[in-house]
This record gives structure tokens, sequence and C-alpha cells, in this order.
């Protein structure tokens, strides 16, 4: 156990002779956390500006909120801190962590409505240096907790829901509507949303299609050895090719294609826009998918196969009922990573047309204006990031199911 | 898989790579069919080699750096005074890696403004990662035999360090670092978007004047780059861990 409760007995020797000399002895962590919460409070909490893309007064914690605010979320701060600070057991540093970060986002949206004059629609206020390293102080000390903690798989996920729900209600309630980030999203909220679903459809669907090709791939391959370095190889080749480049060479080839084929464009292929995107992010989803699949079947005991083929299998029988089941944690590891790296590649498609959350990013950037780089770049974070969690669960649950079968 | 083959064909890689950044007017007609009529078939806004060179600066510096850093706080969590942070540096890691390049390079713009600022921080974060987790995977699987042998010659921590773990755990960290070098080879020409000096301006003045040719030297030329310093660093570690 890592608990922090441990006393000197059960640490290592050098932490013992380190710990005879003091009487307290702080959480090293704990230490680190303490210091960048201290700093984090010192610095600008919130920037105020005239309009969207002037330069901004950056204003404290105590100056950017209503006084009773500021000075709560000072001690909280503080307090949160502290418990970082001792050696607390774990669950107390997650309830420290929760409030704190609770208190900051909703601190943060009450300076945007204690900022703003209600009757100036130009004015913009948006999270300063300070408020996102206390997030990041915070989320940092929650993320430890919670390792320490060592939550099963299916309680991870739990945390994960209420943590999706409760952003969902903050968004909901519109304590953050006085916020810069949500005034670029009120001023395109429909075009937010069929970004968004572009980008779903680009990441999800090139992920579906490379498991229909890849997994087929992947067992020929792993069956027929003459072709699994050539195959392996090719697709090494392609992720070597940077994206934006990927995706600009494809326009012409299936530019080509919806002049050509009849019926093609009729079904949505284009040289610009979605289409060569599509064919880029799946191209570079096979190899994952691919090396996995190998990887995942390579494992499966020798003895296993033998026994299966022994109680009169059929060789189809034993590919879905003995190998599959048992590569599957190695299969989803790819695909994890597959997904997880679409998500992030989806944003490039804003640049030949494909649209998505990069549209944003990268109009936010020809504009110089940070919100709307926000409001791009934030959604595909958290995407990625739920995305990631509830793969490494899934991995994980299966991981055991697999160990308990072999067990068995 | 034999040899020989594979050593012929990077050495002619290499010679196509240099010939085509020396004098890249003489590939001109090949690629003239793909662009139109009036439109240059060869980048002309700029000399390819030096934005090539600009480029390697530009991965070279941030994977330095991003080695130097990553590789001692691994040494520094895998040591028993830093035992605390382990498990947090591996949920840092598995979290740090779902950032998109993207999102890292246009978030560090407001603080850094444009150029090759940004590029330079998105590529070492983003390089740390791969280093980092392969150090520590090096550093913590050694064979214990081998551990508990180097103590009892009464070898000092340090000497340990650096006489046993780093050397046996080298070929994992190379490979760390190679791995975050082909990343950095093509997230690098991303940072053009934010006005970065790398290849990616070649396929982004591609990608607005509809030339094909511009889009498919410049993707072709960090392929190239990426593959050459993929294969010249597996050969580094391959040579290591025979000796190892």
């Amino acid at each position: 156990m890592f608990d922090g409760s441990l006393n000197g007995k059960l640490t290592a020797s050098g932490e013992l002779r380190w710990g005879r000399h003091l009487t307290f002895r702080p959480d090293k962590l704990g230490v680190a956390i303490a210091l960048l919460a201290v700093y984090g409070a010192l610095s600008p909490f919130a920037t105020m500006r005239a309009n969207r893309i002037v330069r901004g007064e950056s204003l404290g914690m105590l100056s950017a909120l209503p006084t009773w605010a500021g000075w709560l979320l000072a001690f909280t701060v503080l307090g949160a801190a502290s418990v970082a600070l001792s050696r607390s057991p774990a669950v107390a540093r997650f309830l420290a962590a929760a409030l704190a970060l609770a208190m900051l986002i909703v601190c943060v949206g009450l300076s945007g409505t204690f900022l703003a004059p209600a009757d100036n629609a130009y004015a913009r206020i948006s999270p300063a240096s300070g408020f996102w390293l206390l997030l990041f102080t915070f989320s940092l000390l929650a993320t430890d907790s919670i390792t320490r903690m060592r939550p099963s798989p299916v309680l991870r996920l739990v945390y994960l829901a209420t943590a999706v729900g409760l952003v969902y209600l903050t968004l909901v309630s519109g304590i953050w509507d006085g916020l810069s980030v949500m005034k670029e999203y009120s001023a395109r909220a429909d075009v937010f949303w069929t970004e968004a679903s572009r980008h779903l459809a680009l990441a999800l669907g090139s992920l579906f299609a490379a498991m229909l090709a890849g997994l087929p791939l992947g067992v020929l391959c792993e069956r027929v050895p003459a072709l699994r370095a050539g195959v392996l190889n090719t697709l090494n080749l392609i992720q070597t090719i940077p994206s934006i480049a990927l995706f600009g060479i494809l326009i012409g080839p299936l530019g080509w294609v919806a002049v050509n084929v009849p019926g093609a464009s009729a079904i949505g292929i284009r040289g610009i826009g979605m289409a060569p995107a599509f064919v880029a992010l799946f191209l570079y989803s096979l190899l994952p998918v691919v090396a996995n699949t190998v990887a995942g079947l390579n494992g499966v005991p020798g003895a296993t196969r033998e026994a299966a083929r022994g109680i009169g299998m059929t060789s189809a029988q034993r590919l879905f009922r003995v190998e599959l089941p048992l590569a599957l944690p190695v299969i989803l590891t790819g695909i994890r990573i597959v997904l997880v790296q679409n998500i992030g590649l989806a944003t490039i498609a804003a640049l030949i047309g494909g649209g998505g959350f990069g549209t944003f990013v990268f109009q936010g950037l020809g504009q110089t204006a940070t919100d709307l780089v926000l409001l791009g770049a934030l959604p595909t974070v958290a995407l990625a990031f739920v995305s990631a969690v509830i793969l490494d669960a899934l991995i994980e649950m299966n991981r055991t199911v697999a160990v308990n079968k072999r067990a068995a | 898989m034999s040899k020989g083959i594979p050593h012929v064909l990077r050495a002619g890689l290499l010679a196509l790579l240099l010939a085509f950044l020396l004098t890249p007017q003489t590939f001109e007609p090949l690629l003239k069919p793909l662009v139109q009529a009036n439109a240059p078939a060869i980048y002309n806004q700029g000399s390819l080699l030096s934005l090539t060179i600009q480029h390697l600066t530009i991965v070279l510096v941030a994977t330095l750096a991003a080695t130097i850093v990553a590789v001692s706080l691994a040494i520094l969590v895998s040591r028993p005074i830093g035992a605390e942070f382990l498990p947090l540096s591996r949920s840092l890691v598995n979290i740090g890696q779902t950032f998109p390049p993207v999102a890292v390079l246009a978030l560090a713009v407001p603080v850094l403004g444009f150029g090759e600022k940004p590029t330079l921080v998105a590529l070492f974060l983003y390089g740390l990662l791969p280093i980092f987790e392969n150090t520590l995977t090096g550093l913590t699987t050694l064979p214990p035999a081998v551990m508990e042998a180097a103590r009892g010659t009464g070898m000092t921590g340090l000497q340990r360090l650096l006489k046993i773990e780093v050397p046996l755990a080298m070929p994992v960290i190379l490979a760390g670092i190679r791995l975050s070098v082909v990343i950095s080879l093509a997230t690098a020409t991303i940072g053009s978007t934010v006005a970065a000096k790398t290849l990616g301006e070649v396929i982004i003045a591609g990608l607005q004047t509809n030339n094909l040719a511009f889009v498919l030297q410049g993707g072709l030329i960090v392929g190239a780059l990426a593959m050459l310093i993929y294969d010249g660093l597996s050969a580094v570690e391959q040579r290591l861990s025979t000796r190892a």
C-alpha cells in the first residue's frame, strides 16, 4: 500500500533515517502541491479585457471576486494544501482536492459575472494563469489520491461518470455564462454542435473502419508469417508521413474518384472536406489495430491452443472462442491508442475543410482569439481523456476475465 | 530477414533525400504533372535545405531537453527518496498522452506568441512521455539477481545507478527516445500553422494554393527523415543490446 498513513517502521530504510531527525514528516508530494497552490493563489486569477482581442488587465483572487468569495476561495485552497501536506489518508486528500476543484470552478464563473458590467456585451473575462495552475495542482492531488486508493475499473467508471455529470451541470446551470469561452460558444452554438458531431464521426468512424479491416488483416498476418513483415512495414511507413501532408496528398486521388467513379460523389466523397481526413485517419489507425491483433494472438499459450484442438474444436471455433477472447486485452490496448490518437488528429482535418473542433482552434489562432482556441481545444482534450479512462477500465476488466479463464 | 537489402535501401533513400535537398530543380520534371500549367512544381518561397535544417534543429533541441528532464525524473522516482511519486508519475504519463499535440501547440501560443517557441514547448512536452515511460520501465524491471549482486559487491547507490542500472536500461531508454523523435518530426510540421520555420511551411503553402507537388515534397522529406533517423537509432540500440 502506498497509503499516506504508513508510519516510519514500514517505509524503506532510507526514509526511516530521514524520519528520525524530523518530528513532523510532511508528505513529499504534499510539499510540491502546497508550493504550487501558494504560487497559484498569488498569481492572477482572471483577466479582464475591453473586447475579445485586446490585451487585458490581470486581477488577483481577491480583486477578481466579491470579497466573501475571494476569502472563501483563498481559505479553501490553503486548507486543501495543508491536508495534502500532512500524511492524511487518501480519502481525506481526495475530498480536499474535490472541494478545492469545485470551489475553483464555481468561483471562476462568479468572477465572470462580478467583473463584467451587465450592460457591456464586449467586455471579456477569462481565467488567468493562477486559475489554471490551481486547477492543475488540485487535479494532481485528486489523481494521486485516486491512484493511492486503487479503485476497481467499475469504480473508476463511476468516478468518471460523476465528474462528467458535474461538468454538465456546471455548463447547464449558467454559472460560467459570464466567461469569455462561453460567450464564444453562445455566439456559435449551432456550429459548435455540427463540428462536434463531425469530430466524433471522423474519430469514431475511422476507428470502426480500421477495426473492420484491421482485425481480419491481423488474424491473416498471424496465420501467414510470410505476409506479416510486409504488411507491418508498409503500415509503419504510413505512420512516418506527417498528418497534414497525408491529408493533403489524399485530396488528389479522392478528387479523381469523385469525378470518375459513378455514385462516389453522391455518397459524399470529395477531394476536400471529410473524405480525405477520414481516409487518412483510417490509414493511421491500421497499424495499432493490426500489430496488436498479431501480438495478442501470438501471446495465446501453445498449451491452450493444443487443448482446444484436443477437445475437437474446429479452427474457426478455436479462433472465436479461445484465441480472440484471450487476445482481447491486447487488441483493446491497440484500440485505445487509435481512439485517443484519432481524437487528437481529427483537429487537423480543419486545415483541409474537414471540420471538427480544429475549426475553432485554427480560427482562433488566425484571429489571435485565445478563447476561441479554448472552445476547440478543451472539448478535444476532454473527449480524449474520457475515452482513455473508459478504454483503460475495459482493458483491465477483460484482463481479469482472461486471467480467471486461464486459471480455471 | 537478410540484412543486406535494408542497407542498400537505406543508403539509396539517404542519397535520394540529399540529392533532392541539394538540387531540387533536377526533380522538377517528375513533379510537374502534379500541378497546373503555370504553377511551380518545386517549393519557391525559401530553400528546402534550410527549412530541413531548421526543422531538424527544432526537433533536436526539443528532444534533448525532453531526454534530460525525462531521464532525470525517471531516475528520481525510481530511487527510494522519490518512491512516493512513482504511482502518480505513472498516472500522469497515462493522462499526458491523451493531450492532442495541436491542443498543446494552440494553448502555448497565447503564452509564448507565434513562432518557434510554442512549437518547441509542444514538442518538449509531447516528447517527455515516451522517454519517461521507457526509462521508468527500464529502471524498474532490472533482474533482481543483478541488483542483488551489485549490492553484494559493496557498490554505492550512485555507482549501481551509473555502472549497472543505466547501462542495462539503455536499450529501452533509447527506444523511448526513438519513438519521441519520430513523433516530434511529424508534429513539428504542425508548428508551421503558428509560423514556426519547419517543413510544414511547404505543406501548408501547398494546401493553400492547391499545389499537390508542394504537399507531396514536404510530406515525403519529413517521411524520409523519420525513416532514416528511426533506422539509425534502431541500429545504435541493437549494437548496445548485443554488447550489454
